[in-house]
Parts: structure tokens; sequence; C-alpha cells
């Protein structure tokens, strides 16, 4: 039984790394400027974690084919070097590991996370409340208008509880359930909740931040390609949401202008 | 039997009736249109895009309904009703209605019906809706119909304006109209409404709209005669 | 050293009545196998809920026949809502993670063994201990209700994320009554192991027996200590937590609510309150919390392997460090739950560090346990084969925490079924297959008869393979993408990956059946299984040396002297290749701790 074993761990072993090896299952192409830092992080986590993992289930699997059901007169033996070999190698190899990963990881966290978005980004809010996503644009006049939570009425499509009766600067608002993007241009995205915890996430754009009610974060990116794209609800919002979701459009300058201009018709 | 007791017989089914229901003798009927006056806010189109199922459904995005109007001015989805002067209330109609989730929109916006009238709640999309109605003095409860699954039955025994949302998609909205009596109406194509059967008698009769309000207006009906009373509501610009 | 008669007035005298012998019980053991029973029903529970929620992600919109009778609303027509989907998870990752992973490895064994591992006759506080497991056990009932009350159990997830939590029912079905039943019951939960973690950490200081130095304890009595301490700095933060959410529901505070919150096109009463607040609560208790449900299996997995293997580790006092270490470190982590969470984000560079920190201690086991191997004589049984299975799972499962453990990779893998995948392996199974190699080798001692070796071996090879077929393709999951939480999968670029859920299933259901033979096993032992005697396993450490099963003052009023540490394995001794701690026995040996 214990060779079975043996056998067994080292097939199990095997054929959890085969689709690791062929990419069966793997994010999808990178559009975004700082997504590269992340993928080359995870490629190298990965290498490491998966000889770790093929070594430790490998060592395993020869030792309990070895070491077992040797008979009761066995000579029993020690690992030449004892704890102190093994406590030095871990000390060194795994502590050289992760404060390599530890180190090289701080740039591609830090150019997404700690770095303000340049001057020229371009500004779009977006608000997370049970179970949608709406964007707002500030329309020509390049300023939001004023949001008033107790003016909002979903009924009448009025998310963000605008008063274009009484505020001017919210009358050119463009409010969208889909966001859109151009090509190659900064984005600041302004993140609010409207009600409980939601969380945004492109996998394409390679972000993700959680919407805190009370606080309002930003993001900054950038699209490197056109395409559409899916933006899920990451945070444990309620009832509706595995169904939250709005799509992403990342256009070019002209397709952008001209998806802005159809939807402040439909305002 | 004996010729008598069926002639005493003959006689009750033809009094008796009138004598419960001497009005069903003189019914009159009190009808009109509803409209506005003034431009209504722009009904933004409706994005259903994170709902594809639905938003097939749609060639061009229907939008909302807050206000609906009809040619020449008219005022649709107003609930015309007798408030007050009514003799029979509490006389549950046993006829179905229903509520249904197509395409993403409840059809029809606002539902009126009678305090304990059941209503069915039908589900004809292929994704699940979560049904909320938020009243204030009703009971209030929100309910899940993942698709295909049974109609649910429903009433509430209280009179309310009750709005409706489905909590997984946000610009679904509608009305719950339940009213003590069983004489009412909704204005629709050219804002017509009808409220026919009403017994000799002072009434009230009650507009509402649920974003221009209520109006009332005071009619007396002498027998059968049709009297025709319009609501005119003044549009909001926002 | 104590002498133990000084402590004889503070024990209890034998009970007689049936009340007495087997439900209010003073005895450490009885207390120990009722959690044993609660861990058992609440583990039970907790893999039909998972049957229902893996059903309905395979299957979304297919009726479950009879699944309505549990709730009409929950599930019309049988069904599955999506409320009753999250409200099915939340219930089995609270069941799950309390009454099942922090219970049986810790309250269960370490009840019954803690005390007989050191030399004495019970804990110091046989009250407090009663009220512990009855404390939790009211708990667990209090939890349950909510599946009968109001509009059923909170949705929020076992993390029960603010404001969600906090803003009751206008946020969805569950969230009034539910949350609060919720709320009640783990403070409930906080209260029993506080009262726990006393006596734990009070018997192994004061009640070990003479001869029974701190180094002479067995590394399961260590990772009890080390477990006990860590509860009763973690749930202590826990539940004052608990009830600052009741407070919110019913007190009109608003501790983790914000201004201006909108929800039902209403805006919410409360103002001021701190989203992230709860979050640092939470899992400041939340880390400590899962090393409380796998450092127990480490030192129980230890000491049965050197058993098994009939020679010691290569050193008994490094993974006692480790085991330290994981401890400490433990709350140094807390904040990889919360990368992306909206706090600083130099925070999450400062978490992340002590989080591939933690990977020494980690590996420094993983390379002893493995490395002890070489060269011993593995006997293998069911006990045994779970212990080295556990050795596998924790590897399999501790190394996709290297990933999550980076802030940057955290950004693609956070709230994706690649989390879930790492927890399940290592607390879903490994801390599993700890209790189970810890029921194989200790049922002879709690109930006087083995265990059957067939039936274990089967339940071992479905579990092992089983486990292995669910959740190593939850990693490929949450690398594609794939969000958890989710109770159905209508996103286009999930649409691939549901027939891959289909197959995980298909695994899910047939691992599944196969605890029940290991159920039927326990029951139909615990009554019919053959005889065992007082040492079946040629074991060393002192519940070895007492009656099977032991008597209420677990030595016969004749304390044991300790001799020896626990693990002289490999020497040539009267009785055979081991020496027990309490014989007297000299032999030859390479280490002996002192």
């Amino acid at each position: 039984m214990a060779k079975f074993f043996a056998v067994t761990i080292i097939i199990i072993a095997i054929l959890s790394a085969i689709p690791i090896l062929r990419h069966t299952w793997v994010a999808p192409e990178d559009i975004s400027t700082h997504g590269y830092l992340i993928d080359e992080q995870m490629s190298e986590t990965m290498a490491e974690a998966g000889i770790a993992f093929l070594a430790a289930q490998f060592i395993l699997a020869i030792f309990i084919w070895m070491f077992s059901n040797r008979g009761r007169d066995a000579k029993i033996k020690k690992f030449p070097g004892g704890a102190t070999g093994l406590v030095i190698a871990a000390l060194l190899l795994v502590g050289a590991e992760v404060l390599a990963l530890g180190v090289f990881g701080v740039k591609a966290w830090a150019d997404q996370y700690l770095t303000p978005p340049s001057a020229g980004a371009m500004p779009i809010q977006v608000q997370a409340g049970q179970f949608a996503f709406y964007f707002r644009y500030p329309g020509p006049d390049g300023t939001f208008g004023a949001t008033h939570p107790e003016l909002i009425n979903e009924g009448s499509q009025n998310f963000f509880g605008l008063d274009p009766e009484h505020d001017p600067d919210s009358r050119d608002d463009i409010v969208t359930a889909e966001m859109a993007i151009p090509v190659n241009k900064e984005i600041h995205l302004l993140m609010h909740a409207k009600d409980v915890g939601h969380s945004f996430f492109v996998r394409e754009l390679r972000v993700q931040q959680d919407f805190v009610p009370g606080l309002d974060v930003s993001l900054h990116f950038t699209a490197t390609k056109v395409g559409k794209y899916e933006i899920v609800c990451t945070q444990l919002c309620g009832l509706g949401h595995y169904n939250m979701k709005a799509y992403l459009y990342v256009y070019s300058q002209e397709d952008f202008e001209n998806w802005v201009k159809k939807e402040q018709a439909m305002q | 039997m004996r010729p008598k007791p069926m002639l005493l017989a003959l006689l009750t089914l033809l009094v008796c009736p009138s004598m419960m229901c001497p009005s069903l003798m003189f019914a009159g009927t009190v009808s009109g249109k509803v409209t506005y006056t003034g431009t209504p806010a722009h009904q933004k189109p409706i994005d259903m895009s994170k709902e594809p199922s639905c938003a097939k459904q749609h060639a061009t995005p229907i939008t909302t309904e807050t206000v609906v109007s009809g040619p020449d001015n008219a005022l649709e989805n107003v609930v015309v009703y007798v408030s007050a002067g009514a003799t029979d209330e509490g006389q549950v109609p046993s006829q179905a209605i229903t509520y249904t989730q197509k395409g993403c929109q409840y059809i029809p916006h606002v539902l009126p019906m009678h305090v304990n009238q059941e209503f069915d709640i039908v589900n004809d999309d292929q994704t699940s809706h979560n049904i909320h109605p938020l009243p204030k003095v009703n009971i209030e409860w929100n309910l899940s119909q993942p698709p295909g699954t049974a109609p649910y039955h429903k009433k509430y025994d209280k009179a309310e304006f009750i709005p409706v949302k489905c909590n997984i998609h946000p610009w679904m909205h509608g009305w719950f109209v339940v009213l003590k009596t069983s004489h009412y109406d909704i204005s629709k194509g050219a804002g017509d409404f009808k409220l026919p059967d009403l017994p000799p008698g002072k009434y009230t009769i009650t507009a509402w709209h649920e974003d221009y309000g209520t109006q009332t207006a005071d009619v007396t009906i002498t027998g059968n005669e049709t009297k025709d009373v319009n609501f005119t509501f003044k549009a909001k610009a926002y | 050293m104590h002498d133990m008669s000084a402590h004889a007035a503070q024990h209890h005298a034998p009970p007689t009545s049936f009340i007495r012998k087997y439900v209010f019980s003073l005895d450490h053991k009885v207390i120990g196998k009722q959690y044993y029973g609660l861990a058992l029903v609440a583990a039970l529970c907790g893999m039909v809920l998972s049957w229902m929620m893996r059903i309905h992600l395979g299957w979304t919109n297919a009726a479950i026949p009879g699944l309505q009778l549990l709730s009409k609303t929950g599930a019309p027509g049988g069904v599955m809502t999506p409320e009753y989907y999250l409200q099915l998870m939340t219930m089995h990752g609270t069941i799950m993670v309390f009454f099942v992973l922090t219970t049986a490895p810790f309250a269960a064994f370490g009840n019954f063994f803690l005390p007989i591992q050191v030399g004495a006759e019970d804990m110091p506080f046989p009250r407090f201990n009663m009220m512990s497991f009855w404390v939790t056990f009211v708990a667990f009932v209090v939890l349950m209700s909510s599946f009968v009350l109001g509009d059923g159990p909170t949705l929020g997830g076992w993390t029960q994320y603010a404001p969600l939590n906090a803003v009751g029912s206008v946020a969805g079905p569950g969230q009034g009554l539910g949350v609060v039943l919720w709320m009640i019951s783990i403070a409930l939960f906080c209260v029993g192991q506080l009262l726990g973690a006393l006596n734990f950490i009070t018997t192994t200081l004061d009640l070990r027996v003479k001869g029974m130095s701190l180094m002479r304890l067995p590394l399961s009595a260590w990772a009890w200590f080390i477990t006990s301490c860590m509860g009763l700095t973690a749930f202590s933060v826990l539940f004052p937590a608990c009830i600052l959410v009741i407070l919110d529901h019913v007190a009109g505070t608003s501790f983790f609510v914000a201004s201006n919150l909108v929800l039902n096109d209403q805006l919410q009463p409360h103002s001021g309150g701190s989203t992230l607040l709860w979050q640092h609560l939470f899992w400041f208790f939340g880390h400590p919390e899962v090393y409380i449900a796998i450092v127990p299996g480490i030192g129980i997995v230890s000491h049965i392997l050197i058993t098994s293997m009939r020679k010691p580790m290569l050193s008994q006092r490094v993974l006692i460090y480790c085991m330290g270490a994981l401890a400490v470190l433990s709350y140094g982590v807390y904040g990889h739950h919360m990368f992306v969470s909206g706090m600083n984000p130099f925070s999450a560079l400062a978490f992340s560090f002590p989080t591939l920190v933690i990977t020494i201690p980690a590996t420094i086991v993983v390379l002893i346990w493995v490395f002890s191997l070489y060269g011993a004589n593995l006997r293998i049984n069911s006990a045994s084969l779970f212990a080295l299975g556990f050795i596998s799972m924790f590897v399999s499962g501790g190394v996709s925490g290297f990933f999550l453990a980076q802030p940057s990779i955290d950004i693609m893998l956070h709230a994706t079924y690649f989390v879930v995948g790492h927890f399940h392996m290592v607390m879903g199974v490994a801390a599993m297959f700890g209790i189970f190699a810890a029921t194989y080798f200790w049922a002879p001692k709690m109930f006087g008869r083995m265990m059957n070796e067939t039936l274990g071996r089967i339940h071992f090879w479905l579990s092992f393979v089983g486990t292995y077929c669910i959740f190593m393709p939850f990693h490929y999951l949450g690398m594609a993408g794939n969000i958890r939480r989710y109770s159905s999968f209508p996103d286009d670029y999930l649409q691939p990956l549901i027939p891959v859920h289909r197959l995980i299933t298909v695994a899910a259901l047939i691992t599944g059946a196969a605890q029940l033979i290991f159920v039927y096993n326990l029951i139909h032992s615990r009554f019919w299984g053959k005889p065992a005697t007082d040492n079946p396993w040629e074991a060393t450490s002192l519940e070895w040396s007492t009656a099977t099963p032991p008597p209420w003052d677990n030595f016969g009023g004749k304390y044991p002297v300790v001799y020896h540490d626990p693990y002289q394995y490999g020497v040539k001794s009267s009785v055979g290749d081991y020496v027990m701690q309490a014989s007297p026995e000299q032999v030859k040996t390479d280490h002996d701790e002192k």
C-alpha cells in the first residue's frame, strides 16, 4: 500500500502541474501599461512555487516508498545534517526567495497604487450599487455636478442623485451603464459606493479595487488595446452579486467621441 | 312543488336581488380623460447591457415609464378611482390579475388591485428576478423567482400605493396600487378612463400619478347618466 | 514540578448520576467526546450544504427535489434562488470554520488528551470547561435556528463584511434577524473558546506531572497550548466586534455604517461608521483563527507520524519553535486579506513581507517531516495514511499561499476561486485529514475499540484522490478569473468554465459519500469494534500508559512520573523499539529531552 500511495502522490503532482505547463486556464491577454510587471511576478512565482510543490511531493513519495514497512528489525537512520542543515537551507533558500519576490514585487504594486494619476488623466466616475455599475462623465463643461444621495431615484434613472433643476454643472453630465474609454489614454477612475461594499475587477486591465462605503477611492490605468471587456463585481454585496457587471469598451479616439455623443443624446 | 310556494319563490328571486342591489336598477358612469400641461421631463432610454438576455429583446431600448404620454398630451398610467362615497367597498373581485417580468420590464408598469385581491407574479425571462415591493403599511417582502419557476400568488390587506423594484436589475420599476374599492380604472392610450356601475350617490374621484401626485373631483350620480370628469396634471421639467 | 496532591481539592468526585456522567459532565474526557460529537454533526451539516451549493453551481436552474421543504422562499419548486445559495454558502463556511475546524482538532481532542498527556487528573477549572462545551452547543443551536427564523440565515459569507452586515434587512434576505443570530452565535462561540483557552493554558503550565518538563511535552500538547494562546488573544477581539454589529442593528449605532448610504432609494439612518474597521477587527481574529485550525493538526500529525515512523523527528525543539513562530507571525499578516480593500496601499507592503516570511517556519516544518521520514520504518495504517496525506495537502495548500502573499499578484487572484482552492486545501482537506488521523489513532483509547482498518483505508483513498479532484481545479478556475461567491456564472468569460464546475461537483458528491463510510465506521466500531489494548500502537506518551478507556481520574489515583521525552523510538528496550515516557527503564538513545 505504501508504494501504491507513493505512486499516487507522484501521479497527482504531475497531473496537477500539466494544466499549468500547458497554459490551459490562464489570465487573458494583458491590455494595460502596468500589467506586464504583474504577469512577470506571476510567472516567477509560478516557477518557484511549482518547483517547490513538485520537489516536496516527489521527495515525500520517494521516502514513503523507500522507508515503509521495512520489517521489525530494520535499522533506523537519520538524515545527514539533521535539522540544522534543513533550517539553514530553509532560511537561505526560502528566505532569499521571499525577499526577492517581495522586493521585486514592490514596483508592480507601487506603479498601480503608490503613484498618483498624471495631470492629464481623464476622470470618469463609477458608482457601484446593488447590483449594477453606473458611470458618469463630466460632459463638455468638464465638471461633475454635485451628488445628492437623498435624490437618488433608480426608477427614473437618476442613479447619482443629480439635481439638474438647481445645479447647472450636472445638466451636461453623462450617465451610462457601460464604460467606454479611449485607447492609450490614462483614465482616473473615481470610485463611489452607493450602499455596501463592492469591487471593480477587469482581468485584461490587471486592476482590482474594492469600493468602500464612506471612503472614495480611485484607480488609474491606461488601456492599450481596443476591444470589449467585462467589469465584474468581486466583493459579496448581496443576492445579485453574481449578476453585477458592466461592459468596458476601449475605443479609438474617434469611436470614443462618437460614443460620447450617442450617450449624451440619450440623457 | 305546490303552485303557491313556487310563485313566492319566483317573486323572491325577482325582488330580492333588486332589494339587495337596488343600484343595479340604476348605474351611472364616470368617464373622462387625463392630460397634462407643460413639457414632461425627458424619459431616458434604459441600458440593459448588463443583462444580455433582456437587452436583446428590445431592438431599441425601452425608456423609463415615470411619465408615459399619449397623443394630445394624454397622460397614461394614472389610476382613477372612487376614493369616497362608494357603498360597496370590500368586495374582492375574482378575476385574476398578473404582473409579468418580461424583457426585464414590469408589465404593466402600474398594477391596480383591490385589497385582498390575489395577483400572480410571473417571470417570463431567462434570468432570475427578485421582486421587491416597498410598502410602508403592508408587510414588506421580497422574493427571488428563478427562470422557469411557478408564478407567485400574493395579496395585500391594506390600501396603499406601493413602489416595486427588482433587487437584481436596478432599472426595473413599477407600482402596485392597492385600493379599498373595485371602482377603479387606469388611463391608457389617449388618456381615457371609465368607471361604470356606479349607483346613485355623491362620489369623490381621485386620480393618482406616480410623479405628478393626486387630484380629486367630486361628482354626483343620480341615475344612469355618464358624467364626464377630466383631470389635468402639471408636468414637471425634471 | 508539582506535587499533584496539592491540587486534589480542586478536582471533582466521580460522577454517579446519568446527567453528571454524560450530560453536564465535569470530566474533560466526556467534554472532549461531546465536542467531537458536536463537530461530527456540524461537519455532516456543512457537507450537505456544500453538496447543495455544488449542484446549484453546476446546474443552476435545475430543481433539487425536496429543497423546497427546507425553504419555500429559498427554493421555489426546488430551484435554488440566488440569495438561498449565498445563505447556504454562509452557513457552510461558518459551520465548518467554527464548529468543525476549531472544535474538533482543538476542543475535542485537546480536551480529551491534553490533561492526560501532561499527567493530570483533569483540567484546573472543570466547571468552566463544562460551560465552554454547553455555551458552544447553544451557539450552534442559535446559528442553526437562523434556517427557520425570519427570512433565513445571513447571506454575507462567514466573513460578514460591513456595511452589508450592519444595515439590516434593507440589504437583502437574512440581513436582519439572520445577521443578529449569527453575531449572537459567534459571540457565544467566542465565550466558549475563551473559557476553553483558560483551561488549556493553565493545564499546560500548572498541572504537568513530576518529570514532565515543558520540553518533554508531546508535540500535540505543545500544539494545543500554542493554539489556546492564539485563541485567547484572537477570540477576545472577535467577541466585541460581534457585539458592535448587534448594536448597529438594535441600538441605532453606526460603528460600521458610513453616512449617506442609499438602499432601496432610501437614505439610510446611519452616519460616521467605518467600513474598514470591521475588516481590521475580523481579520485580526481571522488570520490567527486559520492557524488555530491548522496548528493542532500540525502537532497531532507530528505525534502520529513519530509513532508510525518508529523514530523521533529530526528536531522536536525546532518544530515547537516553528509552531510558536507561526502563532506569533499570524498576528502580523492579517492585512493580506485586505490588499485591495481600500486600506493604505503602503500597509499592503507592510503586511506582505511578514506573510512571505511566515513561509519559512511552514517550510521548515514540512522539511523536518519529510526528511525525518528518511531512514524511518513507517507502519502504514489508516492513521498514518491520513497523517502522510496531511503533509501532501499542507504542501499543496501552502504553495498557493505563496501567490496570495504578494499584493501585485493578489490583484488578479483576490476573490477568485484560487483563494477558495487555497483555503480548502489547507483547512478543508489538510485540517480534516488531521482530524481523521487523530480519530483513527485515538479512537481505541477513547472508546476502547479499534476502528475497522479496511474501511479506514477505503475512506483514505477516496478522500485523498477525491479532494485533489475537487480542489486542485479550483486554482485553475481562479487563474482564469472565476470569481467566488457567485451563485451562478452568467458572465461571458465564465461560460467555458461551467463544464469544469460540473466535473468538480461530481467529484464532490463522490468524495462526500465516502465520508459516510467514515461515519459508519466510527459508529459501528464504537459499539462492535475489536476491543483495543492499552497501547495498540506501541506508543510512548502518557495517554498510552493508562487504561483503555482511561478511568474517570485518568490514572486511577496513581500519578505517573515522567522519565523520558515522548519520542524515544528506534531504541532497544525490554518492550521493543520504544520506551514509554512513564517507564523508568533507561536505554541507549541519541537524544532524550530533559
